[in-house]
């Protein structure tokens, strides 16, 4: 006796989480029943492995036809064949369309190309994850990616319109875009210790503010690209380590203004001119596009390792950069006030968030 | 008459240019192209088609969306085909209006169109019109719930004959394609077609639509295609809005009957108002004096006990009247309004195997006619014979495989109330109190035969509720279970499965070698079907359903039923098996060792459906006693010193068991497969009538589904013991699958379970499955059922005028505290269960003698083959002796 067909239909699309999960993960039929097995199931409801192999099988056909309209998930709420509930709707969507933190890792900062697709089975290999999962988490990024890239509007709220995301995973998608734009390094070795939390909050920051939409929200790519008048611009800020006068000046009002303050004060002094050129060069560098993606790479270097290797509390961070900042204020020679501004706020956020061990 | 504004998602190909055109009848509209679009949108003007009435039911409206390609012939993407009926209702909208699907017979569904139709009714008062515009449908064979049964006229059946479109000649050089959509719209055509000539007999009837109308396509092959559908004709009335449809109700029938067809063909179906005045007027008066002429004492004389003989003859006597002048009163309905229903007699079948290549006009309708009357002729006297002038849950099917047909029909002989029957009814009868006349819930139990003429051997006991009537010890019927039954515990879906090997054979041969293993097989699905009752300890079925399905090299039949344990019914008896050769020491073990399983199965299974037997009470209302067991033992030792356990019948409950006598390895096949049926999950309940017998606190949720199977066997070796292990764990498995699915649900309940075998080729069998979840609140169980008892037995004891529509009024007073549906009872039967609580097991054991079937009757016949050709065989299914 061998099976020939073995279908169900339901009025509502029925739906095992369970199962969903594990045709996310990329399991074949066969693996996911050995799963569900394991997972004691058939003592708890008292099937047997041939139902739970029928019911898998479905299962996979149902998520199998699915996936086309997942992949413009505003079709899975018009379409008239599958008749989900709106909460499962949405279910199905955010589950699709979430990442592995280690996959994720791998790929931010690439080039969403034909090229990094064909190192997905060495992504595979090493982060433990299906490649059939690992090319579905490929392939979202890409399509998002390829959607909003070229549109108007706020970029978060574009993800959310056409992919119906929830809004922690749409900025999760926002920050990805940007990075893939923008190409940022974030595979070297001295960056393994940042989480893809650390990048995406870095990448809402100089969304809101380093980009063309942060000036003007009347442009396409307003939030995906960096606004290079602004970039040009930073070259002005060479100043503050340029002129003598003026960087004296600077470290005696921070050291004034810190001195029994922070606990490393002596390690401040000694370090100020170093911190105050590395963070100062790597503004002016930003003109050119390979300076830019090296971004974090030259923040860590510049001012996260100094730091780190002095034993800076991050408190001690913190107080010395929101004073850094402030005490240009009270440089009367210097005239980019604004500029300053907009560099700095960005990047006092982003360096304490990379501040870690 | 209707314009498509816009269509989305059709079509593989990147960009077409889409362009639909609409078709009724013989004229075609085309709107324009859509150039390269996945969304065109056309906002059409309106087409208008002007068409007769006849045509409006019969065609359909068709939708064809055209690939407009320049360089090849237009492409169609799909069809959507809309029927216009609906529209055509009096009281309905006149507008249809949203996405239909579009449908490509060989790719499925490509895209949706949106589509509004507008239908604008002209009257036309000519009386020789062939269209029933307004007669409504339902598929339910209950009436439905916003709906009120006014008058149940009866059964209509209609059959239509066309030739199939894939035995044309025409269809070796066309299109596999062009072949379906001929198929497809041949098909739409003949419905309307059927549905229009069933509606025409309801207006003769003076009914105004058709419920649980039952229509069914049988593909003959080279005989052509057969359309054929049953009813039951009734005249509805809205529930929200009585008053529109008095006039009709009211209207003396004379004026009707001299021309029936002179009923205004207008949009307005049965609601005319060109009945003089005057009797319109003087409703109200009318209604009195017919209830009058109903005669009423045949209720009063109901409650005497002992003395129904000539009453029940005289009962027959008023009904046969009303039901004379019907070909045949046959309904297809399986639920009836309170009242309707007085007794049921058992399950009448009857199946005959043609031959469809001795068709001899297969182009018209007649032979077909004549077989179906046949066999509704030989149900009618089957219904006679067990003293019953009715027959309801009435159904019919067929099972064709090459040019043999087996027709069946099957239905409960039943005594019904003829007020219901009766034209120019008052509509205020239904309201009127019938109470005092039924006692509750075991009414319909009473056998409508005496005991000295029982139509076959049949074992009758005194009726467990009311002790005045006979009832038979087990109870089989195609319908659902009356509303006010009462019920011991659950109900639970029964399968008796069975397949049995054939040899290939052509024609006449074939269906002599089919007629020959039929009465083996209904003999066995029987047996199959009161073991597998017997097992689960309960002792009646509703909504028996016995398909059987023929194949190349097999025949398979499939009984699908509820059982449930009826409080009036004597209580069942266990299952003895005996062995052969008594001799042997190891083989007896083995026997006991089989009957301490099915022993222990039966104490299960009533466990598990919560049957414990009916402890009779007599005061219950107003004394909240919250451990029931405590009560039911004080109740007994009351009850002993009460004179009328003189009337018991003690002798029986004691012979009452069932031997299955193992005296081959067959036999012992059948009792290992007995054993085998799982019952469901816990949390899980399954039925086949529309709802579940003991549960009555349904939630919303709801989730209906299909569910198909089709397994391949291996060609080798292939007995009839390997076959019916392969059929039985095909409808097990699926059934646990189905729990297992739905087990989000629990507690749920599957209703209406539906199987359907089929035999597409030689080693296929498919099993299709379509069934309703329903999940139902646990906590509120015990509330609901106390307000159930607490109904019955206030409409027991007072003749008040509360309405059974608005059984929640009742809700608000009701004590919980009553466990199971009592019964409202004067003589209690206390000592007797006592016995058979206690050490029933052992009882049955020492006292099972013979062999005892309920209330089926069995009555073979074989006739001759008949000179025509067309080979025949009836065989009534009532069970076997």
């Amino acid at each position: 006796m061998t099976s020939e067909l073995d279908i169900f239909v339901g009025n509502t699309t029925l739906i095992d989480e369970d199962v969903y999960r594990l045709w996310l993960d990329g399991y074949s039929v066969s693996d996911a029943v050995a799963l569900r097995v394991r997972s004691g199931i058939l003592e708890q409801t008292g099937a047997t492995a041939g139902v739970l192999q029928s019911d898998t099988m479905d299962h996979y056909r149902t998520f199998h036809m699915l996936e086309r309209l997942l992949h413009a998930p505003t079709k899975l709420l018009h379409q008239l064949i599958f008749q989900i509930p709106p909460s499962r709707q949405a279910l199905l969507i955010e589950r699709y369309y979430t990442f592995d933190e280690a996959f994720v890792r791998e790929v931010l900062g690439k080039k969403l190309s034909k090229g990094t697709k064909k190192d997905l089975d060495d992504i595979s290999t090493k982060t433990g994850i299906t490649l059939k999962s690992c090319r579905r988490q490929f392939d979202n990024f890409k399509r998002v990616f390829k959607v909003v890239e070229e549109m108007r509007g706020s970029l978060v709220d574009n993800i959310q319109q056409h992919f119906l995301l929830s809004d922690r995973l749409a900025r999760d998608y926002a920050a990805i875009v940007f990075f893939a734009n923008n190409r940022f390094e974030t595979g070297k070795k001295k960056l393994q210790y940042l989480s893809f939390g650390d990048f995406a909050f870095c990448a809402e920051l100089m969304i809101q503010n380093w980009t063309l939409g942060a000036v003007d929200s009347q442009v396409d790519d307003m939030d995906v690209d960096l606004d290079k008048e602004f970039l040009q611009d930073l070259k002005e800020l060479k100043v503050l380590v340029a002129d003598k006068d003026l960087l004296d000046l600077h470290k005696s009002l921070v050291c004034t203004a810190l001195r029994g303050k922070i606990g490393v004060f002596s390690e401040m002094e000694t370090n100020f001119k170093n911190l105050s050129r590395g963070l100062v060069n790597v503004a002016a560098k930003l003109t050119h596009n390979k300076d830019v993606r090296d971004l974090f790479v030259d923040l860590v270097e510049k001012f996260v390792e100094p730091c780190r290797s002095d034993h800076w509390p991050l408190n001690d961070v913190r107080l010395f950069l929101n004073q850094y900042s402030a005490s240009v204020h009270s440089l009367d020679g210097f005239r980019h006030q604004a500029l300053w501004e907009r560099y700095m706020g960005t990047l006092c956020g982003c360096l304490l968030r990379l501040y870690h061990d | 008459m209707e314009g498509p504004p816009s269509s989305r998602g059709c079509t593989s190909s990147p960009t077409p240019s889409a362009r639909p055109q609409v078709k009724f009848g013989n004229t075609t509209f085309k709107t324009d192209v859509y150039l390269k679009s996945l969304n065109p949108h056309w906002n059409s003007e309106w087409f208008k088609f002007e068409v007769d009435d006849e045509d409006l039911q019969d065609e359909p409206l068709q939708i064809t969306v055209l690939d407009h390609d320049t360089y090849s012939a237009n492409d169609a993407i799909g069809k959507v085909y809309i029927d216009i009926d609906p529209l055509l209702y009096s009281e309905a909208a006149t507008v249809i209006s949203g996405w239909f699907p579009i449908y490509d017979t060989i790719h499925g569904i490509r895209g949706e169109i949106n589509v509004v139709v507008k239908v604008d009714l002209f009257n036309d008062l000519n009386r020789f019109r062939q269209s029933s515009c307004g007669v409504k449908f339902f598929c339910t064979t209950s009436i439905p719930k916003c709906y009120r049964a006014v008058v149940i006229h009866g059964f209509v059946e209609e059959l239509v004959v066309n030739e199939d479109p894939e035995y044309q000649w025409i269809d070796r050089i066309r299109t596999p394609r062009a072949s379906n959509e001929a198929r497809q719209r041949l098909i739409s055509l003949m419905s309307g077609e059927l549905q229009r000539k069933i509606g025409l007999k309801v207006l003769e009837m003076r009914g105004n639509a058709v419920v649980g109308y039952l229509q069914c396509f049988d593909l003959e092959g080279e005989s052509g295609l057969v359309v054929r559908a049953i009813g039951t004709a009734c005249t509805l009335d809205t529930l929200t809005n009585p008053a529109t449809f008095l006039p009709t109700c009211h209207s003396p029938s004379k004026e009707m009957k001299e021309s029936p067809l002179a009923h205004p063909a207008n949009s307005h179906g049965c609601r005319s108002t060109h009945n003089s005045p005057i009797h319109t007027a003087c409703g109200s008066r009318l209604t009195q004096n017919l209830s009058v002429s109903v005669p009423t004492l045949i209720y009063t004389g109901m409650g005497s006990a002992g003395k129904d003989g000539p009453f029940k003859a005289l009962l027959r006597q008023q009904t046969q009247s009303a039901l004379e002048q019907r070909e045949f009163p046959f309904f297809t309905l399986t639920a009836f309004p309170p009242g309707f229903l007085i007794h049921v007699g058992g399950v009448v079948s009857a199946r005959s195997v043609k031959l469809l290549d001795r068709i001899h006009n297969p182009d018209e309708p007649e032979t077909r006619d004549a077989w179906w009357a046949e066999i509704r002729q030989e149900i009618k006297s089957h219904a006679k014979a067990l003293g019953c002038h009715a027959v309801v849950g009435y159904s019919e099917s067929t099972s064709i495989c090459e040019e043999v047909c087996i027709l069946s029909a099957s239905g409960t002989a039943a005594v019904l109330n003829p007020r219901f029957l009766q034209d120019g009814v008052l509509e205020g009868c239904l309201e009127q109190r019938l109470g005092e006349s039924q006692p509750p819930g075991c009414g319909f139990c009473h056998t409508p035969y005496d005991e000295v003429n029982t139509p076959f051997p049949a074992h009758l006991a005194l009726c467990c509720c009311c002790r005045r009537q006979k009832v038979p010890d087990v109870l089989l019927t195609t319908i659902d279970l009356p509303a006010q039954a009462a019920v011991v515990g659950k109900g639970c879906l029964i399968q008796a499965r069975l397949c049995r090997l054939k040899k290939k054979a052509q024609a006449e041969t074939n269906a002599t070698a089919i007629s020959n293993l039929l009465p083996f097989m209904e003999y066995e699905l029987h047996t199959q079907l009161m073991n597998k009752l017997k097992l689960k300890g309960m002792n009646a079925l509703f909504g028996l359903r016995i398909q059987i399905t023929v194949g190349e090299n097999m025949v398979m039949g499939l009984a699908s039923a509820t059982g449930v344990y009826l409080a009036a019914l004597p209580m069942p008896g266990g299952i003895q098996i005996a062995g052969k050769t008594p001799g042997d020491g190891s083989y007896e073990q083995h026997v006991s060792h089989m009957q301490r399983k099915i022993n222990d199965t039966i104490a299960k299974n009533k466990e598990l459906y919560e049957i414990s037997p009916p402890e009779v009470v007599e005061e219950v209302v107003g004394s909240p006693i919250p451990e029931p067991r405590q009560r039911s033992r004080l109740l007994r030792s009351q009850s002993e010193s009460s004179d009328e356990a003189a009337e018991l019948d003690l002798s029986h409950g004691k012979k009452d068991a069932f031997v299955l006598e193992i005296d081959d390895t067959d036999a012992m096949e059948d009792v290992h497969s007995l054993l085998t049926d799982v019952p469901p999950p816990p949390g899980f309940y399954s039925c086949n009538t529309e709802i579940m017998p003991g549960i009555n606190n349904w939630t919303s949720e709801i989730q209906m589904f299909t569910s198909v199977r089709v397994i391949r066997l291996s060609s080798l070796n292939l007995t009839n013991q390997v076959l019916n292990k392969n059929f039985n764990d095909l409808c097990e498995n699926l059934l646990k699958s189905l729990y297992f699915k739905l087990r989000s649900m629990i507690p749920c309940c599957l209703c209406h379970v539906n199987f359907t075998v089929s035999l597409p080729e030689d080693e296929l069998i498919q099993v299709t499955v379509t069934a309703v979840a329903i999940t139902f609140d646990k906590n509120q169980a015990l509330q609901t059922t106390s307000t159930h008892t607490e109904k019955s037995l206030q409409r027991g004891s007072s003749d008040n005028e509360e309405l059974l529509q608005f059984p929640l009024e009742l809700c608000s007073d009701s004590l919980p505290s009553h466990p199971f549906p009592a019964v409202k009872a004067t003589s209690v039967d206390d000592s007797s269960f006592a016995d058979r609580c206690g050490g029933w097991i052992e009882l049955i054991k020492l006292k099972a003698q013979s062999i005892r079937r309920g209330s089926m009757k069995t009555s073979r016949r074989l006739l001759p083959p008949r000179p025509r050709g067309s080979q025949r065989l009836i065989l009534v299914s009532r069970g076997e002796s």
